[in-house]
């Protein structure tokens, strides 16, 4: 098999695998940081009980991000070598700050927030929880940087094939970046809520744990009334960003083939990319144009003004786009139903919209997972646009190693994730539990593990 | 091209290393003694020692790795494929241990598996840090400046002694770590654990220390040439000194001395190795200097390294001394 494809396919599972938690611990974090500065203000004990669950949960996610996000900085030299070298002058920076400025935080500060409780003044922890919440959206500027930078090199120069740093500012602060920023931290903040609006919906379904349940509902539904709406309107500026510097790849999400003609706004399609051509279309007429050109006449480029071996697969760009997009619409819909329940004191009290949305937990996940595929299949041909062809940037390794070591990621990352999963269920399942933490000097400290100890309650019969 | 800023970040690369070594090693040796623990009560004892330290010890070995890419990315292009099979086998060991911290209490049913992912991933991946670093002594295969070896290169008698030397190392950094953390029957079996190791580790050191030159003439030169056998004949006579307090400080019952001399151990046989193969990064085909990245670069990323470090080093130290003591027996539960 083709060692570039097999490259390809396991830094696509590894990644994707990895996402899914920063998606859930970028948001998670500011909410735990958030409940207890709740609770340092009102001194009310429910904002700890509730800190202290989700932060039973966040530890192992955490666990499931951190062990993830080494393998794939390990990658970019086992599987990636040639782009560590052509790249590495201007992007390295941007993972050695993440490491020095993110990494370093919140690992260690996780150590206080989870272990902490007995020992140290709620002020302190408190403290900790906004540092780790810090900590997850430094590491998120960073590495953002430097994907961005890949789709939208800026600030260096090509000698001999490698890239030079010419100006700082210009390579950090590339032009996609703050648009690529907002839009993935507003998709974090977003996933967590719909988590958490799936839990307390389920738990007041239930009819148990009802007054953590209400929390939980009005702080998440107040979220994402607010953030889904946002998100629309980051993600359109984001697209006519990429419009300016990547027009191929918006022409892949949007299906457009001809440039000549303004480009209509395809609800469903499938692109048949052999005849260069939609099937089965059903379209609103121009109506990317008015989106991309705010024209319904504006001309934007087609997929036919390059060679086909300069475009992106298609397919998968065109659907990844269209989930996410869904996805997104979805979200301002449930926010804005909730916002009105909310206004007419009938929330808590409406079955249906609970019974929904207890379900709505993977929804910040799949859109998070399709926009991702969207911009880096987008991305292709180039692993960084103009200076890099994915196919170029491989190691001198052998297709075996590369499929034994695939094969070994995907049995490994099933067991992972599927007990993961399993032991978060549970830990849900019990909710938040015991009494609030005496006076802060009172007990002996307990270094213990937390997610240990909840799920080990969770395992007693009859909660 | 600036000479010097090849010199400062291998410093710095040597540091983070060394740091790595010394601090995952402690929590991977916890890891390889976990079999010997007689009960599961010992083994959360063991877990407890360590749970609120591990995620951030482990943070050095992406600062190693990432700082490999940025300060020299032409060695990390090389090193990493020729090493391979042992970097991704090591990060798999990584992987299941990292997550048994969390899943393995939690299981009722399946918490013996992940004792067992626990004990067994803690131990490859110390032995495939080995592995790793046996590999690089003996030299890597390049042609224009990119690995032009075989997927099993790596794999000679050289390296697999140098695996199991590490994990015997970890073990015995680990074994100290209890020696200073615990109490009671825990304490007592770690001491005497940790009297093997030491035994164990000096032999290692040894063989390691007449093999390599036997074998590799520019390590023999390096050595044994004149003037610098007259600096370095004090490195074995410190460490066999060092051996010599650290077994006196176990049998004596110290609780405390013992982990620090094990340190002191590791960096004496870690600063061996360092004399034995600079400049080389990719011995013997790549110094610091052929790998280095961009001057550039290398000053960008130093203007941030050299003050974040210190504050690093700082609030790590705070979280060592607000969990400090002794963890005992029954406190791993609520
Ligand atoms: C700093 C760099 C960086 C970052 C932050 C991301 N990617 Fe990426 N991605 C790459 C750097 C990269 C890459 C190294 O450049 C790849 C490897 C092969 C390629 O074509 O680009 C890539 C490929 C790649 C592919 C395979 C595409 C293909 O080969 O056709 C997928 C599915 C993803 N990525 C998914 C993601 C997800 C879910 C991310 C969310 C975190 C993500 N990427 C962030
Ligand atoms: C190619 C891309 C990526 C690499 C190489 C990478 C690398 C890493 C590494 C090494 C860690 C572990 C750090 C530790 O020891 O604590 C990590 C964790 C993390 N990463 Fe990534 N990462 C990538 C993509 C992303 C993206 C796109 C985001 C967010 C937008 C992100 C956010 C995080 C966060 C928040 C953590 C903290 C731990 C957690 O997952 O909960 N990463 N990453
Ligand atoms: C509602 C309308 C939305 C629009 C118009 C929109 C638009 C876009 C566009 C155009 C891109 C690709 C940019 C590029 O590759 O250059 C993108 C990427 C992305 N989207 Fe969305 N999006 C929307 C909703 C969402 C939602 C609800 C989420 C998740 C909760 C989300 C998560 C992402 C992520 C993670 C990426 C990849 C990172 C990035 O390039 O920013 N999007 N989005």
């Amino acid at each position: 098999m083709d060692p570039v494809l097999l490259a390809r396919i396991q830094f696509g599972f590894t990644i994707s695998f990895h996402i899914i938690f920063p998606a859930f611990t970028i948001g998670l974090a500011a909410y735990i940081a958030t409940l207890l500065a709740i609770w340092l203000r009102t001194g009310a004990e429910r904002y700890q009980l509730l800190a202290r669950f989700w932060t039973k949960i966040f530890a192992v996610s955490f666990g499931m991000g951190v062990v993830s996000g080494i393998v794939l900085s390990y990658q970019f030299g086992t599987n990636w070598s040639r782009f560590s070298v052509v790249t590495g002058n201007v992007i390295g920076p941007a993972i050695g700050y993440e490491v020095l400025t993110a990494f370093f935080l919140e690992a260690t500060f996780l150590g206080v927030l989870l272990f902490a409780w007995n020992r140290v003044p709620p002020w302190l922890l408190t403290l900790s929880a906004a540092i780790v919440a810090f900590g997850t959206a430094t590491s998120a500027f960073w590495i953002l940087s430097a994907n961005s930078w890949m789709q939208t090199p800026t600030g260096h120069e090509v000698r001999d094939g490698i890239a030079y740093p010419v100006d700082w500012l210009a390579i950090i602060f590339n032009p996609s970046f703050p648009y690529r920023l907002a839009h993935m931290l507003t998709a974090a903040y977003l996933t967590t809520a719909f988590v958490v609006l799936a839990v307390g919906a389920r738990y007041l379904v239930a009819g148990r744990h009802a007054e953590h349940g209400r929390t939980m509902l009005r702080m998440a539904v107040g979220m994402i009334a607010v953030l889904a709406p946002l998100q629309l309107f980051l993600g359109d500026q984001h697209g006519l960003n990429t419009l300016k510097h990547q027009p191929i790849k918006v022409a892949a999400m949007e299906g457009h083939w001809e440039g000549s003609h303004p480009g209509d706004f395809h609800i469903f399609a499938w692109p048949d990319e052999k005849n260069e051509t939609n099937r089965f279309a059903i379209s609103v007429p121009r109506g990317s144009s008015l989106i991309l050109r705010h024209d319904p006449n504006g001309l934007f480029p087609g997929l036919k003004s390059v060679p086909p071996s300069q475009r992106p697969p298609v397919v998968p760009v065109f659907f990844a786009f269209r989930i996410m997009i869904g996805i997104g619409f979805l979200m301002i819909a449930i926010g804005l139903t909730g916002a009105f329940l909310w206004w007419r004191g009938r929330l808590f009290e409406t079955r249906w919209y609970l019974q929904m949305v207890q379900h709505g937990w993977p929804l910040g996940f799949v859109a998070v997972l399709c926009g991702w595929i969207t911009t880096e299949v987008g991305r292709q041909p180039w692993i960084a646009h103009g200076i890099l062809r994915t196919a170029d940037a491989i190691s001198p390794v052998s297709a075996a190693s590369v499929l034994t070591t695939l094969v070994l990621f995907v049995v490994v990352y099933g067991i992972v994730f599927s007990m993961g999963l399993y032991y978060i269920n549970r830990l849900i399942v019990r909710g938040p539990q015991g009494h609030a933490v005496d006076a802060p000097g009172g007990a002996p400290g307990r270094p213990l593990s937390s997610a240990h100890d909840a799920a080990r309650e969770a395992m007693q019969p009859g909660g | 091209m600036e000479w010097y800023l090849p010199v400062i970040w291998a410093a710095v690369i040597g540091a983070a290393v060394a740091l790595y070594v010394i601090l995952d090693g402690f929590d991977l040796g916890i890891g390889i003694l976990f079999p010997f623990a007689r009960e599961d009560k010992e083994r959360d004892q063991l877990i407890a020692s360590i749970a609120p330290f591990w995620d951030g010890n482990e943070t050095w070995l992406v600062l190693g790795g990432g700082g490999l890419w940025v300060a020299f990315p032409r060695a990390y292009a090389v090193i990493m494929p020729a090493l391979y099979l042992p970097v991704i086998v090591m990060l798999l060991g990584l992987i299941f241990r990292g997550v048994a911290f969390e899943f393995r209490t939690v299981a009722v049913t399946s918490k013996k598996y992940w004792t067992f992912a626990f004990a067994a991933g803690s131990t490859l991946a110390a032995f495939c840090q080995g592995l790793i670093l046996g590999g690089i002594i003996q030299g890597i295969k390049i042609e224009d400046g990119v690995f032009a070896g075989g997927a099993f290169d790596f794999a000679t008698p050289f390296a697999a002694l140098c695996g199991l030397g590490v994990t015997t190392g970890y073990a015995l950094l680990g074994a100290c770590w209890l020696v200073m953390k615990t109490e009671g029957a825990v304490a007592d079996r770690a001491r005497e654990h940790a009297k093997i190791l030491l035994i164990a580790v000096l032999a290692f050191m040894a063989v390691v220390s007449l093999w390599t030159p036997l074998q590799f003439s520019r390590i023999r030169a390096r050595w044994f040439s004149v003037p610098n056998i007259l600096f370095l004949w004090p490195v074995p006579l410190i460490t066999a000194l060092t051996a010599l307090m650290a077994w006196r400080w176990l049998e004596q019952g110290r609780s405390i001395r013992p982990f620090f001399a094990a340190i002191v151990l590791f960096m004496l046989g870690y600063a061996g190795l360092a004399i034995s193969v600079s400049p080389y990064l990719v011995p013997y085909s790549m110094t610091i200097w052929d790998a280095a990245a961009a001057p550039a670069s290398q000053i960008f990323m130093l203007l941030g390294t050299l003050p974040l470090l210190p504050i690093i080093l700082m609030y790590t130290g705070f979280v060592y001394y607000l969990f400090r003591g002794k963890v005992r027996e029954g406190e791993s539960y609520h």
